[in-house]
Formats: C-alpha cells, sequence, structure tokens
C-alpha cells in the first residue's frame, strides 16, 4: 500500500500569540513541531506499512526549515520526504495550500492512500485535508479513528462524530483524516534517526510542479482575513444541584430571567 | 558544561531525553507501588534501539559504546532510577557475552539482547560472597557435554524476567578465585527456578530475586572463556559496567536537582519563593557543582575505555563511587529543600532518595571501589 502522509510545521505552544497590527502568527522565540494531529497521520501510516507493506511518502508545504519536521516523520518510519517550497506558494489559504499539495502528489503518481491529521493546531480550519482530497478527485473520509479492515481496492474505517460513530467504506485511493483516537505516535528508534538524518529530502517548487499561476499563493486565495483575534476566555459554568425535577426547574427558572 | 559529544550522541541523549519525560517518569510513581516488572516502558526502550548501544552492530546492535550507554542510563535515570537499573542491568548481564563470547555464542544471544526482545541479567552474588566475590559457593561439574550447576544466587537484577543469565560458578573449588567459570544459563534450562522476590527500600520498579540452581544441566558450550576464567569475566565485565551505575546514580542527582530547583521558585514563604533566600540558591549551587563535577568523571572514564585504555579499574571505580556519593547527598538536599512536603509521597523527591542509597551499595560497595583506588595506588607508587 503506497501512502502519502502530508503535514505540517507549527509553533510549538498552543497559546499562539498575534500581531494585532498584521493578523499574522508571531513565530518569533517559539519551537516548532509537526503538527501534533498529524503525528497520528504518520503514526498510521506506518501502522498500515507494516501491515499490508508498501511505501510512505510524507509531503509538507513550508519554508526550508520544514526539512526537520520531514526527517522526523522518516525517523518514525516514512520511507520520503517531499518538500513544498517557493515563494510563489508565499501566503496560500486552505484553498490553495490544497490546490499546491494536489499538485504535488499528483507528480509522486500512484497511491493507494493520503492521509492528513483532521486539523492544524495553529489555523485549527480542517479544510485542507477535504481540499485535497476534491482537487484530486478522490473519496475522502474526516475524523477517521480506527481502520477496521483494509485491502488493496477498499478500506472500511470507522468516523468519530460529536453524536457517535460512523462506519464507512470507501474504494481506494482515497483521503483520510485522522482524530487523536486512532493511535498513539511511536517515539522514533535510533535507527531511524540516524536513517532521518542521512535521508535526501526531495524539493519541489513552481518550477517542478507547474501548476496555474492564478491559483497559487496569495493571489489563488480567496480567503479574506477580516480579522483575528484570541477570543476572550470562557467564564466558569454554574452548576445547579438537587434531584432532576428540581433542576430541571432551575434551568427554566435561568432561561426566563436571561432571556427578559 | 559543553562536553563536545557527536551528533550521534546528542541524538541519543534527546532520544533517551524523550522516553524518559514520556513514558518513564509517567511510570515511576506506579511502579515504585505496585513493584511490577515495567514491562511497557522496557518495550519502547527497546523499540528505540537503545538496548543496541552496549551490543556490536554485527550483531544487530548499534555498537559497543560504554559514553552512549551512560548517556542513554544517564537520562532514564533522571526520571526513574528503578526503570533505568532494569535496562542498566540489561547491559551487565550482556557484557560477559560481548566481552568473552565465542562466534557461536555471540550469534545465538545478542541478536535479541539488541533488539530488546530479551533481557539478560548478571549473576554473582550470593549470601556468603558479597563483597567477598571469592566466597561463592555455587558448582558447576562437568559431565560429558555438560555442566552440571548447583547452588543460589541471590539478590539479581532483572532475575526472574531476563532470559538470559550469566553465571558465575566454582568449577574448581581447590583452585579458589582461580576456580571460577563464567556461564550462559537460559531461563528455563530444567533446575533453574526463582526464589522469593526481594521488597526493596528503591529502585522498586526493578526486579531483584535468588536464582536457585538444582543439579541443572546446562550445554558445556554455555562456557564463556574457558574454565578458571570466572572472575576475569567479571572484573572485566565491571570495568564496564562500574560508568552505567555511575551514570546511573549521576542522571538521580541531575533529576533531583532539577526538581528541588523548579520548587524552590515555586514555594513561597515568608511573602517570596523561597529560591529567593541565600541559604537556599547556596545549597542549589553546591549540589549542581558536584553533580556537574560527577558528570565531567563519569564521562572522562567512559571516553577512555571508549578510546580503548587498558587499565581502567581505578578510573571506572573512582566514577562509580564519586557520582554515587554525589547522588546520595544531592538526593537528601534535594528533599530537604522540598521541606516536610518532600517527606511525604505525595511528591516525588523521597523516592530519588532511596533510589539513590543502591548505587553505592552494588556493583562493588564504594568501600571496596575504594580498596580498587587504593590498591592501584599503592602498586603504582611501587613502580617509581
Amino acid at each position: 500500500m503506497n501512502i502519502i502522509v502530508c503535514i505540517k510545521q507549527v509553533p510549538e505552544t498552543t497559546e499562539v500569540r498575534i500581531n494585532p497590527e498584521t493578523n499574522t502568527l508571531i513565530r518569533e522565540g517559539v519551537k516548532s513541531i509537526i503538527n501534533p494531529f498529524d503525528m497520528y497521520a504518520i503514526e498510521e501510516s506506518v501502522r498500515l506499512k507494516e501491515r499490508f507493506g508498501g511505501k510512505i511518502t510524507i509531503v509538507t508545504m513550508g519554508p526550508p526549515q520544514a526539512d526537520a519536521a520531514l526527517r522526523e516523520a522518516i525517523s518514525m518510519g516514512a520511507d520520503e520526504g517531499v518538500l513544498v517550497c517557493d515563494r510563489a506558494f508565499a501566503g496560500s489559504d486552505t484553498w490553495a495550500t490544497s490546490y499546491t499539495l494536489a499538485g504535488a502528489i499528483k507528480k509522486i503518481g500512484t497511491f493507494d492512500l493520503v492521509i492528513c491529521g483532521k486539523q492544524a493546531s495553529d489555523g485549527d480550519t480542517a479544510q485542507v485535508g477535504p481540499g485535497i482530497a476534491t482537487h484530486l478527485n478522490i473519496p475522502q473520509v474526516t475524523y477517521v479513528k480506527k481502520v477496521e479492515e483494509a485491502t488493496d481496492k477498499s478500506m472500511r474505517v470507522e468516523r468519530m462524530l460529536e453524536e457517535g460513530f460512523e462506519i464507512i467504506e470507501t474504494p481506494l485511493p482515497a483521503l483520510l483524516t485522522v482524530v487523536k483516537e486512532i493511535n498513539e505516535p511511536r517515539i522514533p528508534s535510533l535507527k531511524g534517526l540516524l536513517r532521518a538524518k542521512s535521508s535526501k529530502i526531495t524539493m519541489w517548487g513552481q518550477k517542478e510542479l507547474g501548476l496555474d499561476p492564478q491559483k497559487i499563493g496569495l493571489c489563488g486565495s480567496p480567503t479574506q482575513v477580516v480579522k483575528i483575534f484570541t477570543p476572550p476566555q470562557r467564564v466558569g459554568g454554574q452548576i445547579l444541584k438537587g434531584e432532576i425535577p428540581e433542576i430541571a426547574a432551575q434551568i427554566v427558572e435561568l432561561v426566563r430571567s436571561e432571556v427578559n | 558544561m559543553d562536553y563536545l559529544f557527536t551528533d550521534e550522541q546528542k541524538m541519543i541523549k534527546e532520544l533517551a531525553h524523550k522516553i524518559a519525560e514520556e513514558k518513564v517518569r509517567p511510570a515511576a510513581a506506579k511502579y515504585d507501588i505496585s513493584e511490577e516488572y515495567p514491562w511497557d516502558v522496557i518495550k519502547v526502550i527497546a523499540e528505540s534501539d537503545l538496548f543496541g548501544l552496549f551490543i556490536p552492530e554485527e550483531y544487530g546492535g548499534m555498537g559497543v559504546n560504554i559514553t552512549n550507554l551512560c548517556l542513554a542510563t544517564e537520562e532514564l535515570s533522571r526520571a526513574c532510577g528503578g526503570i533505568a537499573v532494569c535496562y542498566a542491568a540489561s547491559a551487565l548481564g550482556t557484557f560477559p557475552i560481548v566481552l568473552f563470547g565465542n562466534e557461536e555464542q555471540k550469534k545465538k544471544y545478542l541478536p535479541d539482547l539488541a533488539s530488546g526482545k530479551k533481557v539478560a541479567a548478571f549473576g554473582i552474588t550470593e549470601p556468603e560472597a558479597g563483597s567477598d566475590a571469592s566466597a561463592i559457593k555455587t558448582t558447576a561439574r562437568k559431565e560429558g557435554d555438560y555442566y552440571i550447576l548447583n547452588g543460589l544466587k541471590h539478590f539479581i537484577t532483572n532475575g526472574g524476567d531476563a532470559e538470559t543469565y550469566t553465571v558465575i560458578a566454582m568449577t574448581n573449588k581447590d583452585k579458589g578465585a582461580r576456580g571460577a567459570s563464567a556461564f550462559i544459563v537460559e531461563k528455563g534450562t530444567p533446575g533453574f527456578t526463582f526464589g522469593k522476590k526481594e521488597d526493596k527500600f528503591g529502585i522498586r520498579a526493578s526486579s531483584t530475586r535468588e536464582l536457585i540452581f538444582t543439579d541443572c544441566k546446562i550445554p558445556a558450550k554455555n562456557l564463556l572463556a574457558k574454565e578458571g576464567m570466572g572472575f576475569i569475566v567479571t572484573m572485566r565485565t565491571f570495568d564496564m559496567s562500574r560508568p552505567g551505575v555511575a551514570a546511573q546514580a549521576l542522571g538521580i542527582a541531575q533529576g533531583a536537582l532539577e526538581l528541588a530547583a523548579k520548587y524552590a521558585k515555586q514555594r513561597q514563604q515568608f511573602g517570596k519563593s523561597i529560591s529567593s533566600f541565600q541559604g537556599i540558591q547556596w545549597m542549589l549551587a553546591d549540589m549542581a557543582t558536584e553533580v556537574e563535577a560527577a558528570r565531567a568523571l563519569v564521562y572522562s572514564c567512559a571516553r577512555a575505555i571508549d578510546a580503548g585504555a587498558k587499565d581502567v579499574s581505578k578510573e571506572s571505580a573512582m566514577a562509580k563511587m564519586y557520582a554515587s556519593d554525589v547522588a546520595m547527598k544531592v538526593t537528601v538536599d534535594a528533599l530537604q529543600i522540598f521541606g516536610g512536603y518532600g517527606y511525604m509521597k505525595d511528591y516525588p523527591i523521597e523516592k530519588y532518595v532511596r533510589d539513590a542509597k543502591i548505587t553505592q551499595i552494588y556493583e562493588g560497595t564504594n568501600q571496596i571501589q575504594r580498596n580498587i583506588i587504593g590498591l592501584q595506588l599503592v602498586r603504582d607508587a611501587g613502580k617509581v
């Protein structure tokens, strides 16, 4: 099974600070890591490779230092890394990013499966995975928490929804986005780290990918960021105590007072 | 201090640090209470190839390198001295095969020990033979193509959980120390059973059991080196493994120091952080200086061994003795900084005191280490 995993390098802290004037993330002084959700995607690809054999190619779009993220993925068991890197791609929103990544995946060629984390911890959009599937015109299954069965032609997976689970069978090739419940990412091995250190990372820019210039980078990005801000902290809730009928009455009273 | 480790060594240190923080530290209290063997953590250490650090590449390891072994042991010990010793004791049990095994023995035993699929243990100590190792009573009698082992080993780290044992037994009692031989004994060999598991003061995640040999018949080809080489095997093994014990002590001391410094910053008394008091700062300064001195000694010694230095008994004894004495002092001082809270099991620091104590005792008490150092000094003085 040939698998492509799309990952993103993100700032380590979950408390990303925002520059209020430029509406961009303040990255200075913050260590970069692989988006935590993508770690589950990498781990799942390695587990599938251990079961079915094949090859894992990791793809990321980002600045030259995203090379480190690809090497970390290789240390966990992936085979190759592709860094999609070009100033022409700068300023991409989720639509342009997914178009560009889909272009890189097409250039890689044959594959059975694409796996992404459900969303990135910095942007939190959860749009790039579905976007890639759309650009590649392949089926997508989001929020996957378990791969139940797989053959070279199809795959049965369990999706995690807010109110329960869904079991879906999809033909391959397909794209999955995975949630943290799917596995526990492994700690790399020393052999893996040494292999990652000496691995050659493929770098592709616009010249290699030959994408539609109107669909990449800032000009290919329809998203307009009007304002970006840290939401105010939620104030603590109220806990109601007593028997159920008493609590019900209290709720009715509270709703009434809010409405009035 | 920058010890100018190679990129590969920094990689090993970072990897062991990651395992220590993500897998060892969260499990430390649990195994300290339950005294179960920490198989789940050992599996992670194994999958990360760290068991390969004391085994040659041609047998599936990463190459024998004492500095690398010390780096891994120090980092693991920072988080839990008990879990770390399960790892380090496998190195101790493996060294006799690495150093004295023939090709057939190495091929048979080392790959599974390198992958961590199996762990090893070393058996010399007996109830009547602690520091006086020459007093061992376990015998190995040759009968055709076999040796028949009889006797009792005790206080054996990894005993019962290890699959591969290197055991010292007397093949010729009349020859005293020159009558001892080293053997490889596999778990499950008829006549080889385990006695009680010890209830210990510290390093409780590790198992310590008796090994009981009752007409235990092992193939003659399991003899390491030659008959009569038992104590040479032991001494050479200890020369290699002592820096590991020193690194364990160093890791425990470093871990305790870090916890104490962090606690001192948090703890408020008299309206301010106790870390603002000179008394506390001076304690931390002394602790940190001693830890750094121990580290310098441990890695100097490890590097000397890796560089092929011939006679390292004195230096490895110094490293083991000094690092473990520092560990004892630093952990006690760290607990003092925690005050009353430190005495309670709700806080992790009292475990460091308990874990540190054994490093002054096993693999040769610190008094025996001083004998080794003293003897060498006297010998050297005689040469002039």
